[in-house]
């Protein structure tokens, strides 16, 4: 019987972690699709930036309630993760309670995480009421309709059966201990699910051990059940939160990039020596003229895919985005959105059509992105700084800018004034350059 | 006018075989536009007291390209920046200052990497130097007491984390620096940044600048302080929205420098 219980448990177990791993893979793959990106530089403050960022929450804070009911969320998360370990090895070993010889400690552990338990609990309440009562704005704009509203729900509800699993697991597990049912030995602290004592006590050993057996099981395979959700779902930030925050812009936020295909035209165009009509060198390669910007995912960089699958739609971004507040369509979290749903929709693609991509007729520009979007930017910033995970959604926009204007020719009217006002004199206004310092003399 | 302005050029410096401290970015808001260029004559002003060894390029500069790189046109502000380069270092210029925070993003983060290395400061930051280093005293007192707003330029602030040396400036002029609800990291863009300046915003609710207008009223200010031509306009315009031109005054932070001392 127990052996039976155990290679249950096994089979569980190696088919809930080998499907998450799976999609991972599939989600690597995804990311790859993008162009590659050097990171290699400043690994110091990369992981600095990793540790302050992401483990240490420091962004979460800017707006305290949040933040505050945040770090009890991902504390609880990491620190009842200990916990999982010892249910995992009971589970392999058909043990109870395995870790109990450390005694004290583990008293002192078991208490903390049924605290930490209770806190996740009602922080998880008080999150679900932000979104559905209070329905805080930045949760009911437009592109938080349908599944992103029920995805976020839905996470909030895996935590609440997770934590009241592992109480109720926890609560009969003490009653029969102060039964002296067999198995159950004397160990841990109880200082939250013993308060279930009145719903708990009148019930015979047989049905205490039910409860507690299924609220064991129940435990770890929604554990497993939630895992595999997170490919599925928004909450991969709990996850990528950490490389995304290592590989995140350590430049100065003000600076964009220079376009190295750019440059090397540009060089060529302003030399004086350069001959235009030059046959190219035997060994050059005829590689295809490189396109500039950004039309679809892939031709973003893995960087910018991976701030995709990072974001977990919290809308830091856009209710700090002046666009937004002011009405515009422009939202710097469904730029993200959007990247990573057609990114899915091409991986999807990829899979259907034995490992090729073929054309669907669709892209991220206009299928999912408007111009509208792309065009009411101010390239303020405040979305990048924003976002607790260091995700950037400027860039993107960027890009889409880029292949807008130098492939498609495609820049608003008054855009379109304004560069060529520069490129005949050198300001974006239509004055002659010889007349630059006239305000040295006008009075 | 008390007295007129000196502003030498790179040009007349070479002539004479001389190379000049500093090179003053004028900008081409700073050169045309009407409003832009009070900031830069009031800089010039505080350059001249200062005695500083400057020098501008006059009809030599040509725009950084930041606004064709926020458009997208990455040729053209590639176009624009190794000409620019090219004539910089051909003059031997270590340090330029400007009064717009876009050409001073641009030329400090964005040159670099096409071979234009210099020491870049914002006026606000050259003008809080100007003062520690004891070339420049405030001893004006006609903003004593003023409620003073300081608005972020993005380009200066987030983009450059750069919050202090405005604030640090105004304190010289004992006036009351009262903060906007959002301000430094979290200050609201005036509206006019990435290439909005010169088209018509899309279709909303509201103004950017109408937004960011309507911040700064609630504080009550005597005067909006910018650091940004492009901020300065943006506040203006919302300020003449809400038909409070007579009480309250938009300038640049070196405006308010040079006028507290009646330069």
């Amino acid at each position: 019987m127990n052996y039976l219980a155990s290679f249950i448990f096994a089979v569980i177990l190696v088919a809930g972690i080998g499907f998450f791993v799976w999609n991972i893979k599939k989600l690597i793959r995804n990311i790859k699709l993008g162009k590659e990106v050097d990171a290699n530089d400043n690994k110091a403050q990369r992981w600095k930036n990793m540790i302050r960022i992401a483990l240490g929450q420091q962004k979460m804070v800017v707006r305290p309630v949040a933040g505050f009911l945040h770090i009890i969320v991902y504390l609880g998360f990491i620190i009842i993760n200990i916990e999982v370990l010892e249910i995992i090895m009971d589970g392999l070993f058909g043990t109870h309670r395995l870790f109990s010889d450390f005694g004290t400690v583990y008293n002192v552990l078991i208490g903390s995480f049924e605290i930490l338990a209770l806190l996740v609990f009602v922080s998880v309440i008080i999150f679900w009421i932000r979104r559905n009562i209070k329905r805080i704005q930045r949760f009911i704009k437009p592109e938080m309709k349908g599944w992103p509203k029920q995805d976020g729900n839905m996470i909030l509800y895996f935590e609440m059966i997770l934590m009241g699993l592992f109480l109720i697991m926890n609560g009969a597990d003490y009653q029969l201990q102060l039964m002296g049912a067999e198995h159950y030995v004397k160990a841990g602290a109880f200082p939250v699910s013993q308060f279930l004592e009145p719903i708990l006590s009148g019930l015979s050993e047989g049905t205490l051990i039910i409860i507690e057996r299924t609220a064991w099981w129940l435990h770890i395979i929604g554990i497993l059940i939630f895992l595999n959700y997170l490919y599925y779902s928004k909450h991969l930030h709990i996850l990528l939160a950490f490389p995304n925050t290592y590989f995140g812009k350590l430049n100065e936020k003000g600076q964009l990039d220079n376009l190295e295909s750019v440059t090397k035209e540009v060089q060529l165009m302003l030399d004086p020596n350069a001959d235009p009509f030059a046959a190219p060198q035997e060994n050059e390669e005829e590689a295809a003229p490189e396109k500039f910007g950004a039309s679809d995912v892939l031709d973003l960089n893995q960087i910018q895919l991976l701030n995709a699958y990072t974001c977990t739609e919290c809308g830091r971004c856009t209710s700090e985005c002046p666009a937004n507040q002011t009405g515009k369509k422009l939202s710097p979290r469904k730029i993200m959105m959007d990247t990573r749903d057609r990114l899915e929709e091409v991986g999807k693609n990829i899979d259907a059509n034995q490992g090729e991509f073929k054309d669907d007729g669709k892209q991220l520009l206009d299928n999912y992105i408007t111009r509208e979007e792309i065009w009411a930017c101010t390239t303020c910033n405040a979305c990048v700084e924003a976002c607790p995970v260091s995700i950037d959604p400027l860039s993107i926009i960027i890009e889409m800018r880029r292949y807008l204007v130098m492939e498609q020719s495609a820049a608003p009217v008054e855009l379109n004034n304004m560069m060529s006002n520069i490129e005949n004199n050198g300001a974006p206004w239509p004055y002659n350059q010889m007349d630059r310092l006239n305000w040295k003399d006008e009075a | 006018m008390s007295e007129t302005l000196k502003v030498p050029t790179m040009a007349e410096f070479l002539a004479e075989g001389k190379q000049p401290e500093i090179l003053f970015w004028v900008g081409s808001a700073g050169s045309y536009d009407d409003r832009a260029k009070k900031i830069t004559k009031a800089f010039v002003k505080i350059l001249n007291r200062a005695q500083v060894d400057f020098a501008v390029l006059g009809s030599e500069e040509s725009s950084t390209g930041d606004v064709a790189k926020r458009a997208g046109n990455e040729f053209l502000f590639q176009m624009q920046a190794m000409t620019n380069i090219e004539m910089l270092n051909a003059y031997e210029v270590k340090r330029i200052v400007t009064c717009d925070p876009h050409s001073f993003n641009c030329l400090k983060n964005e040159y670099p990497g096409l071979g234009g290395h210099y020491e870049v400061l914002h006026h606000t930051q050259f003008i809080k130097e100007l003062i520690e280093s004891g070339k420049l005293s405030i001893e004006g007192k006609n903003y004593e007491g003023k409620r003073i707003t300081f608005h972020d330029p993005c380009y200066l602030g987030r983009a450059n984390r750069e919050y202090n040396a405005p604030r640090e400036v105004l304190q010289t002029l004992n006036a009351k620096l009262i903060e906007m609800k959002r301000s430094k990291s979290r200050a609201l863009c005036c509206g006019a940044g990435g290439a909005q300046m010169f088209k018509e915003p899309e279709k909303g609710d509201l103004d950017i600048n109408i937004m960011r207008t309507e911040d700064a009223l609630k504080v009550n200010p005597d005067i909006i302080a910018t650091g940004c031509p492009y901020c300065n306009t943006m506040m203006t315009d919302g300020i003449k929205n809400k038909e409070k031109e007579s009480e309250i005054a938009v300038m640049d932070v070196a405006e308010l420098i040079a006028s507290a001392q009646n330069l």
